[in-house]
């Protein structure tokens, strides 16, 4: 084994090789360069860092557990250790990013802060940070979105904040940031834009990357101690990459640990309806950044699709299009259908109920577990299923009183319900 | 052509050029390529062929629209440049003002080479700065191409100064800290700008975002060299009942406008 270090990036410039960069109107770059700055200052201040980690440990319950799932394992053959951030307030890994950059908000003096949303994870997460430190919020959520995620726009609503439906262009994810920006460019002086991943502009994929580090950070120590050893391979989903990122980095100069990341295939990705943008992308600029990103032949952005609003879109994050450029990562489709049957399958064996999001990366280990039999892999369990439901009663057909309960197959009718 | 030519002519005139902008394909290629020769007819001196894209982020709910439109109707970029090569044969210079994912996407070298092939003045590029320009900058330096970069209201002078070092043509002055869009006044923030940016460069300033009649238009004129209007040439023709009306309606307002940056 070697112990060189690898620089992880990014550069000044914020790219990661040929990855990343700042692709936005001039008007936002005085804003950019002061959010680096101070953003910079704060993570090299113990005064900031201290209260970062005491608000993750005392409000956020973290640090999560890892978790050693035994019955999954005997199941997949090979030892699987679960990072339960499903565990987190909020129900998943975002806390910590948001938390971060509210005292970030915070700390740069500014009152307000505003979020894009697509199933409205990182939107109630966002309104929750703001609510706990007292600042004004306004997220930014697809037409398409409100409507089918209803419970989440009034828990946004019931913390306080305000939210906008956007009906530009596809009504989804990527028009909903691209309003937030709208927004971003008229308010700059008193707003911040509470980035909801790992990609965009600089600084925001090494900052999201920053403040969400602490998953892989623990579960690495937590590893250690747990089986005496580093694992033999890691393992998360893949949409934006937040989740992603923050558990890889701890392991980027642990040369002997496989990362993979899983993204979403939805029905395929030999169909044109999945979101699995790095497998099928072409580079391009999106949102800020030179990335991986679904388009078509002149360069508009094509829309993407998967059963996991998380997972829905059509970019990502500038570090993860880097690791895979460079071969130190390994990024791989999985269909919904095959992400619903791991969902179903960690619920009977180890009662848990994940994200959608996150029985992608289940999945994945699912089949890693095939040709690693006996290894140890390490899968961040990113989310909670609650907000789930809707779409795993619509799927395997639940919610009768006078079902017994076993999963059935999805009709062709209900997957393509389901992949909407 | 490059807008070199325009300037020099309002120079001489001793007033502000007017700068009209529409996208092409919108509200189809020929429909399009008909409005902006009643633009150039009616009184502009630059137009501006905005390049529609899926997530057009500087751009207010009018240019949205009419974008979005564009391309339902399965607007091409090969459609762009050809729309650039009936307007420019008019003599009038003519940018395209796109967001930068398209034009990488074409080939860089590709896209400034069929532009200049197609009588294009050069490019004015929104979500690109001078610091992510470099190979845009050989392209258009290779090709005798104008390059305008934006300046905004909070960009420092620093910034004003290098982003004016990598202008060709004129530099574009965001009025205000927003997206486009017609305002019923003009910002207080855009004379401090073009002042700033005065103080940096002898380059023609073009002040845009908010104008839409000759009396703002007049205003901007006073100390600017050039007043761009976008928006509000694409308000009529999404307004108006049918082609023949929005046309008369666009006219109208061109030579509003254009009277109003003779009065400026």
């Amino acid at each position: 084994m070697t112990t060189d270090k690898v620089d992880p990036g990014p550069d000044d410039a914020g790219r990661f090789g040929d990855f990343g960069g700042r692709f936005m109107p001039e008007a936002l770059m005085a804003a950019l360069d002061e959010l680096t700055a101070a953003w910079q200052e704060a993570m090299a201040d113990d005064a900031f860092t201290g209260e970062f980690h005491r608000m993750l440990h005392e409000y956020a319950g973290v640090p999560s557990a890892l978790y050693d799932a035994t019955k999954l394992s005997e199941h997949a053959g090979a030892r699987i250790l679960l990072k339960r951030e499903d565990l987190n307030h909020t129900g998943a890994h975002k806390i910590r990013n948001v938390l971060g950059q509210a005292l970030l908000t915070k700390r740069m003096g500014k009152t307000r802060m505003i979020a894009e949303t697509g199933a409205g994870q990182h939107g109630v997460a966002t309104a929750t940070a703001a609510a706990y430190l007292g600042l004004e919020c306004t997220v930014y959520m697809g037409e398409v979105d409100t409507e089918r995620q209803a419970l989440n726009v009034a828990r946004m609503q019931l913390l306080g904040a305000e939210v906008i439906p956007v009906s530009s262009g596809s009504r989804t994810l990527k028009d909903a940031i691209n309003e937030a920006i709208r927004d971003w460019v008229a308010s700059v002086d008193h707003t911040a834009y509470c980035f909801g991943t790992a990609a965009g502009p600089h600084p925001f994929p090494a900052m999201v990357r920053d403040f969400c580090r602490g998953i892989g950070d623990e579960a690495r120590a937590q590893c250690l101690e747990l089986t005496g050893a580093l694992p033999d391979a890691i393992a998360a989903c893949v949409g934006g990459g937040s989740n992603a990122i923050g558990l890889f980095t701890a392991f980027l100069d642990d040369p002997d640990v496989a990362i993979y990341g899983f993204e979403a295939g939805g029905d395929g990705v030999e169909t044109e309806r999945h979101a699995a943008t790095i497998w099928a992308g072409e580079v391009g600029v999106l949102h800020g950044a030179r990335t991986y990103v679904l388009q078509d032949e002149d360069g508009q952005t094509v829309e993407s699709h998967s059963i996991s609003a998380g997972l829905d879109y059509p970019g990502v994050g500038p570090q993860h299009a880097h690791l895979a450029q460079t071969g130190r990562a390994t990024y791989l489709p999985i269909t919904d259908s095959a992400a619903m049957e791991a969902l179903a399958l960690l619920a009977r064996t180890e009662g848990i109920i994940p994200a959608i999001e996150s029985a992608h990366a289940i999945a994945g280990a699912l089949d890693l577990a095939k040709e690693r039999h006996g290894q140890t892999l390490l899968v961040n369990l990113s989310g909670r299923g609650d907000k789930d439901m809707g779409t795993a009663i619509d799927w395997f057909g639940l919610g009768q009183a006078d079902a017994d309960g076993t999963p059935e197959p999805a009709s062709d009718e209900q997957i393509a319900e389901g992949a909407k | 052509m490059t807008t070199g030519k325009a300037f020099a002519t309002t120079r001489a005139e001793g007033r502000a050029a007017l700068v009209g902008y529409l996208p092409a394909g919108f509200p189809d290629v020929p429909g399009a390529i008909e409005a902006l020769e009643v633009m150039v007819d009616c009184g502009c001196d630059v137009i501006e062929i905005g390049l529609p894209y899926s997530d057009p982020v500087m751009d207010g709910p009018t240019i949205q629209a009419a974008a979005q439109r564009a391309l339902e109707g399965g607007v091409r970029t090969t459609d762009v440049l050809r729309t650039v090569e009936a307007v420019a044969a008019t003599g009038t210079p003519t940018v395209v003002m796109t967001y930068w994912n398209p034009v990488e996407r074409y080939g860089v070298e590709r896209f400034a080479t069929d532009l200049a092939n197609a009588g294009g003045a050069g490019l004015i590029t929104p979500d690109l700065t001078p610091d992510s320009a470099e190979e845009w900058i050989a392209a258009a330096d290779a090709r005798d191409l104008d390059k305008v970069f934006l300046v905004a209201p909070s960009s420092t002078d620093q910034r004003l100064r290098y982003t004016a070092e990598a202008c060709r043509g004129f530099i574009y002055a965001t009025a205000v800290m927003g997206v486009t869009g017609a305002r019923a006044s003009t910002s207080e923030l855009a004379g401090p700008l073009v002042a700033r940016t005065r103080a940096v460069t002898d380059l023609p300033i073009g002040v845009g975002l908010g104008v839409s009649n000759g009396d703002q238009a007049a205003e901007v004129a006073s100390y600017a060299d050039a007043v761009i209007v976008g928006s509000a040439f694409v308000r009529p023709l999404l307004d108006a009942d049918d082609r023949a009306s929005g046309l008369k309606a666009l006219a109208t307002l061109t030579e509003d406008l254009a009277a109003g940056v003779r009065r400026g």
